[in-house]
Parts: structure tokens; sequence; C-alpha cells
């Protein structure tokens, strides 16, 4: 028997700050930003004081803010006290964590409206302090002390999988320009540039400085500059990293009955699921995620249909070659065609399976506990037709975001619909 | 004769003496490394401490030009890169650890499936120094 939610799950709202870093604001700045959008895009408002329970999605405002216990913080900082608040903490996945705790709460009948909110505040510190930080999402154990760092255990993934199926490493720099070709059209992506204009603008700032003005030849010379784009971890390439951000996002969740109340354009949330695993090392296979598979079995299931209803996807890009590994997780590609897809312009905004239209976590930004609440946002955004520039075409019924912590020790999948 | 236990620093306490532990189960015979009081696959708790040969193959890689706090304290950087992976071991588990002896100027030239054999490598000096886990080409 398909494991189902005892009664339905609707958005009827959502909003986003900028990402991007931001040294004159704090995390509850960037959450009060996210939140007044929240309250704009309820077509027929809310009072606060009808919200029952908040959930926020953060990794580490312990090291990068030197602030446990954040969530009643927030509460109180967008006027929610004494809401039940709660911090999840599932590193990168705990946005997708956050949601899916306020969905299962209103599910159970529990409560009726939920705030689901994540954030991250990263670029107060020191970019080694960050990637420090950032490792504590691994095992601290018998990873960290390897030398393992976070762009070094997806490099690996990504020498197992261009191993096992032979595939040819441009696909990987296919994905970083598709992503900031997306994200050329968000405006509140961190990269709001494509590639070529990102190349533009090195050789504008070289001419100005009076240094010799780089030439490359195409997207993918520039790509291959080691100067331009420098090797992080084998086969990684810096653009090949989601960057260092800060950033808020919010999702206003009410059980099904009530969302006519709030909106005449609520997106229902039709399947979640979630799983865990070990260390990297300790997996049947490196060149996929096991638990992302399983999250997404457990999400189809509960939504009922199959990969191949998908219109489109927010998928956990933090590197490159996550994109291609979620591509076939997800079921929208077989094992070891992901690239192929990618190579062929498959999962562009005008190819078969689009994914990550928002520019994804590569050229959006990763506020690592923001994220998956970011998606969400894009969704909600994509489904309801008001996406911009970046709306994807044709009528869209079906989204789904998909969210991982760590090297894939967590991973959320969710599925939403749009109805009529 | 030293009293073992399967407790989880027991891994590094045996690295220290250049052994690499691990743990089997009674019940279905799997092997893990490091060494853990439960079986991951069949959840039986009788387990009994194994010594591994400390050989293997390389199962992933990578070569990391930015390094954590920690290994630029060891003196890596862009400039001196150095290599860390996944390693099959002979008797089925995996384990990651650093990789030495390997020719880091192409990593394209690292092959998947390379035989490796255990070895070590010192990080810090003094009282910091520390032994860790390390795999050579065999």
């Amino acid at each position: 028997m398909a494991k189902k939610l005892s009664r339905g799950v609707a958005i009827v709202g959502v909003g986003m700050s900028e990402f991007g870093a931001f040294p004159d604001k704090t995390s509850r700045d960037l959450f009060v930003e996210a939140y007044l959008e929240l309250k704009q895009s309820v077509q027929k408002g809310f009072d606060p004081k009808d919200i029952e329970t908040f959930y926020m999605g953060n990794f580490s405002s312990d090291h990068f803010e030197n602030q446990g216990h954040l969530a009643p913080i927030v509460a109180s900082w967008v006027g929610l006290s004494p809401v039940a608040s709660t911090r999840i903490e599932d590193a990168c996945a705990s946005g997708g964590v956050a949601l899916r705790q306020g969905v299962l709460a209103i599910a159970s009948g529990a409560v009726d409206i939920v705030l689901v909110g994540g954030l991250e505040k990263m670029t107060d510190l020191p970019g080694a302090k960050v990637t420090d930080t950032l490792a504590l999402a691994a095992d601290s154990m018998f990873e960290v002390p390897t030398g393992f760092t976070f762009p070094g255990f997806y490099a690996a993934m990504a020498s197992a999988y261009i191993d096992q199926y032979q595939a040819d490493p441009d696909a990987l720099l296919r994905v970083g320009i598709k992503n900031h070709q997306n994200g050329a059209l968000n405006e509140k992506a961190q990269f709001n540039q494509s590639i070529p204009e990102v190349m533009e603008k090195k050789k504008s700032k070289a001419a100005q400085k009076g240094l010799p003005v780089p030439e490359w030849e195409d997207e993918m010379a520039f790509m291959k500059d080691p100067k331009a784009n420098p090797m992080i971890a084998w086969p990684l390439r810096l653009f090949d990293c989601s960057p260092v951000s800060d950033g808020a996002a919010a999702v206003l969740l009410v059980s099904e009955e009530l969302a006519a109340k709030y909106t005449d354009t609520p997106i229902f949330v039709i399947g979640s699921g979630q799983a865990s695993d070990g260390a990297l090392a300790e997996r049947e296979s490196l060149s996929n995620i096991p638990a992302a598979v399983e999250a997404a079995r457990q999400a189809y299931e509960m939504a009922g249909i199959a990969p191949e209803d998908i219109d489109f996807a927010e998928v956990h890009d933090c590197f490159t070659i996550a994109e291609i590994m979620a591509s076939e997780d997800l079921g929208f590609f077989a094992h070891g065609e992901g690239w192929k897809a990618a190579l062929e312009g498959r999962t562009a905004r005008d190819g078969s399976h689009p994914i990550n239209p928002s520019g994804g976590l590569k050229a959006k930004g990763h506020p690592v506990g923001a994220s998956g609440v970011g998606q969400v946002v894009e969704v909600w955004k994509q489904l309801n037709g008001i996406a911009g520039e970046r709306q994807l075409r044709g009528k869209l019924k079906y989204g789904l975001a998909h969210n991982v912590g760590g090297t894939g020790q967590t991973c959320s999948v969710h599925i939403f619909e749009k109805r009529n | 004769m030293t009293e073992h236990s399967l407790y989880s620093r027991e891994f590094d306490q045996a690295i220290a003496q250049d052994v690499l532990i691990g743990s089997r189960c009674l019940d279905c015979a799997y092997t893990s490394v490091p060494q853990r009081q439960i079986c991951p696959r069949c959840h039986a708790d009788r387990v009994q401490r194994v010594e591994l040969s400390g050989r293997g193959t390389l199962a992933a890689f990578t070569v990391i030009y930015i390094p954590p706090t920690s290994m630029a304290e060891a003196g890596y950087n862009a400039k001196n890169p150095y290599c860390v992976g996944i390693v099959s071991l002979a008797e089925g588990p995996r384990i990651s650890a650093q990789i030495v002896g390997l020719d880091l100027s192409d990593p394209s030239a690292i092959k998947i499936n390379t035989p490796l054999k255990q070895a070590s490598i010192v990080r810090g000096e003094g009282d910091a120094a520390r032994k860790f886990l390390a795999f050579e080409p065999a």
C-alpha cells in the first residue's frame, strides 16, 4: 500500500530574499525580506496570528553567526512569538526537510497553518572557515581527517561516474553554462549572468586595468581555461561549484480545505519522501545518490505519478555532477544517460526535461539552509506562470524539488501539483 | 593481552599501530570498515573485530587544489595538491583515505581500479603529529 498524506496540503504564498553576499544583513534581516515578500504573495491576505507552527531549515548559524537556537529568534523578528518554532538541521537538505515537517504536521491534523522557512548567512566567515564549517556535514571521524572536502567528495563521485559510463567530462561544464543561462533571467540570483556575460565582464575589467585582454573562442574554451576557471578538486573546476551565499526563503502551508480562503492559485504538495545514508565510502554505488532514489520512490508513490509526468524540476546542483546524478536518480533518464542529456541540452528551459529553470544552486546561490525552500519558491512561480522572463513554456502541472544534505546522507524529494 | 572494544575510536588507535581493523558479523559474515557494534546489513549485534589485509583498489578519487584548513596547515595548496580517494578493500568494504605515491601532474592519467596497499601518512609536527591511514600503489 502506498503511503498517503492523511489530508491534503497546499502552498498559498512564497517569498525569498535576494541570494548573494550581503555584508550589511544578518540571517534575520534576510528572513524578514523573504517573509515580507511571502505576505505580499498571499492573494487574499492572511493574519500572521493564524500561523500555528514555524519550521526553519538552517545548517549552522552556530558556526556562521555564533548563534544557536535561531528559530525562536527569527520568529520573534517577524512578530510570530509565541508560535512553536523549531530549527531543522540536515545539512544542505535542512530546507527540504523543514518543508516535509510542515507537510507532515498539517497532514497529521495537529495544525492547519505552518510557516516553513530556510536561511543561512555564510559570508561573514573567511573562505577557509566556511569550508571547514561545511565539512561538519561529513563524518568527522572517518571522512574529514582523510582530507576530503565537499568539492572533493563530489569530484570523487564524478570520477566514478565518468569511469563507469565512459562519460564526456564536458557534460559537467554544460550544466554550469545552462544554469548560468537560467540564472541570468533570475533577478534574485547571486550570479545573474550568463557565461558569455561573465566572459565580457572579465575582458572589460582587464581592459580597464590596462592588463592583457583574455580571448576565448567560445564558452567551452572559457570553461576549460585554467586561469578563468581553475581546478578546485579534479575534475571539478570553480564553475562546477555552487557559491558561498547568504539568503532566506519562506513558504506558507495550509490544509487543503483552507486553501481557497487564502488564494485562488494554490499549489498542492502531493508527494513527500526523505531518506538517509551513511558515509560516501559505505555505499553500494559511488556514481549516484541512493538516498535520492529512495526519497524519489516514496514521493512518486505518494503522488501516484511517474517520473515522465514531471514537467520540470529544481534539483540540488551543489556541484554540476550532482545535477547529472539527480537527473538519473529522479528517473528522468536511465543511469548513465544523464550526462548525454546534459550535453544535448535536454535539461535546458526549452528542452524535454527542464532542470533548474531558476539557475539552480550554481547560479542562484546556495545559502545552504535556504536552498531547499528556495527551490519551492521557484516551483510555485513556474506552476503559477509568474516566473517572468524565465517562465517555462506550455501548461505545467507537476513540478519536483530535490534537496540533498552532505554527500547524500540526507535527501528529500517533493512533488507539487497545479490543479485546473 | 590488550583488551579490544568495538568503540569507534578504536579504529584510529589501531591505525596508530599500522593495523586496519573492521568488524565481521557472526550471523551473516558481512565485513564492516570501520568496525560497527551492529551489523549494517542484517542488524545483528554479534560482531567480531577483524584485522584487514590492507590490500585494495581505487574506486573513486580526486586531486584537491583548494585544501581545508587542516590540510593547508600540513603544507598542501594549489601548487602542491594531494589525492584523496575511496578504496575498495580486498575483503569487500570501502574506505576513504589519502592516496600517496601517485603522480598528480595529470589526474586524468590516474586509473580507477589501480591496485593499492595500505600505507600511512603523518601530518602535523611535534606533539600535534598524528598518523593517518593512507594507501599507495601496490
